[in-house]
């Protein structure tokens, strides 16, 4: 089939393990009695929040407001009582503020669309979706109304919906793509209304047939022109520098942003939150979690509040087969690693894994042997053995030199690497540590 | 529920390919085994007691460098597959302390004092196999006829490569030069049958040089055991295809283009499948210079390497003093990976110009 599209340069075939969760229905996880809601759990500046213990707050009330240009604010996920400010250390090894809240009982949730966000303006829009702290669900928790107020002078020629999920094992969108399919059209209409692109395409990689047909039949009943492209599997797809070269055949140029080339990507998940946040007036609250592995009893899609521990998601599965190796926030190929089952569900958490030996072997890490499979691995087009090696003698700039910053940590490089060398490891400590010196 | 206390937390990604160091190095191993089991088989037990003092000559260098730097890396099957190489470049009847001393020399002087696994920027058995042969010429040049040519009683005699290069010292030329060569009946019936089903008229001798019923080392005979490993390791995707192609190819073009002159025969006329099947061609092309270590990292560069290999295999063998390129050919061209590698980098994505693309 030679219409089917990918990107061009290197990328890597795990095996996708979508099949433990793809047939799950999406359930609604039952509210926690106590949630953990983040202050910074979006790129960004963390939230403000003039909360003190015992304050009453309400499901959708603001507990912190935005803090500077990116950032985005954080709603309350429940009702219920603050009981405590402290700091909790995220998935990623950050440490941010949070609020705890003992949950009280709430009343049912009623949704009701409406279609009068019609007659808004565009920064109308865009001030609902701010107001809403709807951020990039796809895992970069980018304030999507900053990614869509588009530069003056620019135009946006593509407006690409993001349907790939390329990390293996997780479902998530795949579940929003077939129940959810009219909100996310709504989505993609709202997002229409305040980018006018001149082209709409939905990229959904080719392991998933029945979402490709559910959309691909959606669009068709509609009266503007939306495409549907199916493409090759490839990890890493689902990052929108490599989606917009499968479906434009253009890439963004190094240091620039999708803008640069005329297209704006955003997720399916977001766009159901857009939707949301739009046509319900409803924050950002919750979020769909793909809980799957070898590790677990019944792999699920579960609807989740922000702020939910994972001990509750796990229990929720019904707990561990055997003993775990990894308990893995988020995909397994740019998830972190957690040992602390306390820590809370954020905006970016699109998946739980418990991995046990059959998926990952710990292997002591031997020499270098040159054998190039991270260079063919390597989307970006990076040596990640050599910015590895500058990186090892504490050279940054030499690395920088050579494109680091380029580098999104997608993990095809380690994946590939037969000497087990932590590549994205040292490419993490390279940026950090280039992004230091550049601040002082 | 609580089975969390030996969680291992560690940087993304958090799956692997599964693949590892030690898991290449013996595939490459287990695909050589077959070549060096028929050179046991036609050169008899003389050839075995050569392979497994060359390896324990390897892993015991190994092990007294790992002893001496603090790491343990017998395991990785690095120096098990110098020892194997080190064995097939060497004849049958190689005096015993010559494989010992090339290992070693591999080993010791070529792989760890630059460091280890990775860090050398030569082939150590090829290495280890040209100091000896400028070291002991002799004792590597006395080659004895294989067990299946039915010439039990000829002990010893010149490997097709060196008698074609007696034969033109002596002025010999034209069709007559290794028409003399002996030929086994195995051949005759082979070439017989290829004749007769496929309308040939193909002279005696090719099938004895791509079966392996010619003198020579003790693993490099058999071409058409080693492509059969080769085929496991591209298959495994060990070894990748632009070596072996560039090398071959380039080769082949030359050899058959000018491989004719010497002769005195004229453009056009170069005898290939002799050239192809005969020496360490195939064992250098399929196994050495695909060396992860010391060849290119992209693929332009192992292109463009493998070129110059088959290059320089050429010009060795029709117009060089050996009747054998192969290994100083890879040697030379190991020198030059680095600029190789300088020059062929990845393209990077988004980077368009020149200028931006040097940073």
């Amino acid at each position: 089939m030679k219409d089917i599209m990918t990107f061009s340069k290197g990328g890597i075939h795990p095996a996708d393990n979508k099949a433990l969760a793809e047939q799950e229905a999406i359930r609604t996880l039952a509210i926690p009695p106590v949630c953990v809601v983040a202050l910074g759990q979006h790129l960004g500046k963390p939230a403000e929040c003039g909360l003190s213990p015992g304050d009453e707050v309400q499901r959708g009330s603001v507990i912190g407001t935005a803090s500077g240009f990116i950032s985005a604010p954080v709603h309350s996920p429940v009702s219920g009582t603050v009981k405590e400010l402290t700091r909790i250390r995220l998935p990623n090894g950050q440490q941010t503020a949070a609020v705890i809240i003992e949950t009280k009982d709430e009343s049912p949730e009623v949704i009701q669309p409406s279609d009068e966000w019609r007659k808004l303006s565009e920064a109308q829009l865009l001030e609902r979706i701010a107001a809403a702290g709807v951020v990039g669900l796809g895992g970069a928790t980018f304030p999507v109304n900053v990614k869509y107020m588009v530069p003056k002078g620019s135009r946006v020629e593509y407006f690409v919906v993001n349907g790939v999920e390329c990390e293996p094992y997780l479902t998530a969108d795949y579940r929003l793509m077939l129940e959810k399919t009219e909100n996310i059209l709504t989505g993609i209409e709202i997002v229409r209304s305040i980018l006018h692109p001149e082209h709409i395409i939905i990229g959904i990689e080719n392991n998933k047939p029945e979402a490709i047909a559910v959309m691909q039949k959606a669009v068709s009943a509609l009266s503007t022109p939306i495409t549907v492209t199916p493409l090759k599997v490839k990890y890493p797809q689902g990052d929108e520098k490599q989606l917009l070269k499968a479906v434009t055949g253009r890439e963004v140029p190094s240091g620039g942003l999708p803008i640069a080339i005329g297209a704006v990507v955003s997720n399916v998940g977001t766009l159901n939150a857009v939707y949301e946040a739009v046509a319900c007036s409803r924050p950002l609250i919750e979020r769909i979690v793909t809980v799957s592995g070898s590790g677990i009893v019944r792999p699920s899609n579960l609807r989740v509040r922000i702020g939910t521990p994972f001990r509750a998601l796990i229990e929720e599965c019904g707990g561990f087969i055997g003993e775990p190796v990894k308990i893995v926030a988020g995909g397994p190929m740019m998830g972190f690693a957690v040992c602390d089952l306390d820590t809370p569900v954020t905006k970016g958490t699109g998946g739980l894994l418990v991995l046990t030996e059959k998926e990952y072997k710990k292997r002591e890490r031997t020499a270098c042997i040159q054998c190039g499979r991270c260079i063919k691995a390597c989307p970006m087009g990076l040596n990640p053995t050599r910015l590895f090696k500058w990186i090892d003698h504490l050279d940054y700039s030499a690395a920088e030199d050579e494109g680091l910053m380029d580098c999104k940590e997608c993990g095809s490089c380690a994946y590939s690497c037969p000497a087990h060398i932590p590549l994205v490891q040292g490419m993490k400590l390279g940026k950090l540590m280039l992004r230091k010196k550049k601040a002082n | 529920m609580e089975k969390t206390e030996r969680l291992i937390v560690a940087s993304s990604p958090q799956i692997h390919c599964g693949d590892t160091t030690a898991r290449i190095m013996w595939t490459v191993s287990a695909c050589l085994a077959p070549a060096g089991i028929w050179g046991i088989y036609v050169f008899g037990f003389r050839a075995l007691l050569v392979i497994l003092i060359s390896l324990a000559a390897a892993l015991a260098g190994e092990a007294a460098a790992g002893k001496m730097t603090g790491r343990s890396t017998l395991k990785d099957g690095s120096a098990f597959v110098t020892g194997l190489l080190v064995a097939y470049n060497m004849p049958p009847d190689v005096p015993l302390y010559i494989p010992v001393i090339a290992s070693l020399f591999g080993i010791l002087v070529v792989k760890w004092c630059f460091g280890g696994l990775g860090c050398n920027w030569m082939n150590p058995a090829l290495a280890g196999r040209v100091f000896v042969f400028f070291s002991w010429t002799g004792g590597m040049t006395t080659w004895r006829f294989p067990g299946t040519m039915d010439m039990a009683d000829t002990v010893s005699g010149a490997s097709p490569l060196g008698f074609l290069k007696t034969s033109l010292a002596n002025g010999v030329s034209g069709e007559g030069l290794w028409g003399s060569y002996p030929v086994s009946g195995m051949d005759g019936r082979v070439t017989g049958w290829l004749n007769e089903t496929l309308g040939l008229s193909m002279r005696g001798g090719y099938a004895d040089l791509f079966i392996g019923n010619i003198p020579g080392c003790i693993g490099e005979v058999s071409a058409l055991l080693l492509i059969v490993g080769a085929v496991v390791l591209l298959i495994r995707k060990i070894i990748t295809w632009e070596i072996p192609a560039a090398y071959l190819g380039s080769f082949i073009v030359l050899t058959w283009i000018f491989g004719g002159l010497p002769m005195g025969r004229g453009f056009f006329s170069g005898d290939v499948l002799f050239h192809l099947f005969s020496g360490g061609l195939m064992l250098g092309s399929l196994y050495m210079a695909t060396d992860m270590v010391t060849s290119p990292l992209t693929r332009k560069g192992m292109l463009i390497f493998g070129f110059g290999c088959g290059f320089m295999t050429f010009l060795i063998r029709q117009f060089g003093s050996f009747p054998e390129g192969v290994s100083l050919a890879i040697i030379f061209m190991n020198i030059l990976v680095p600029m190789i590698n300088r020059f062929t980098g990845p393209s990077r994505f988004g980077v368009t110009t020149r200028k931006e693309r040097q940073g």
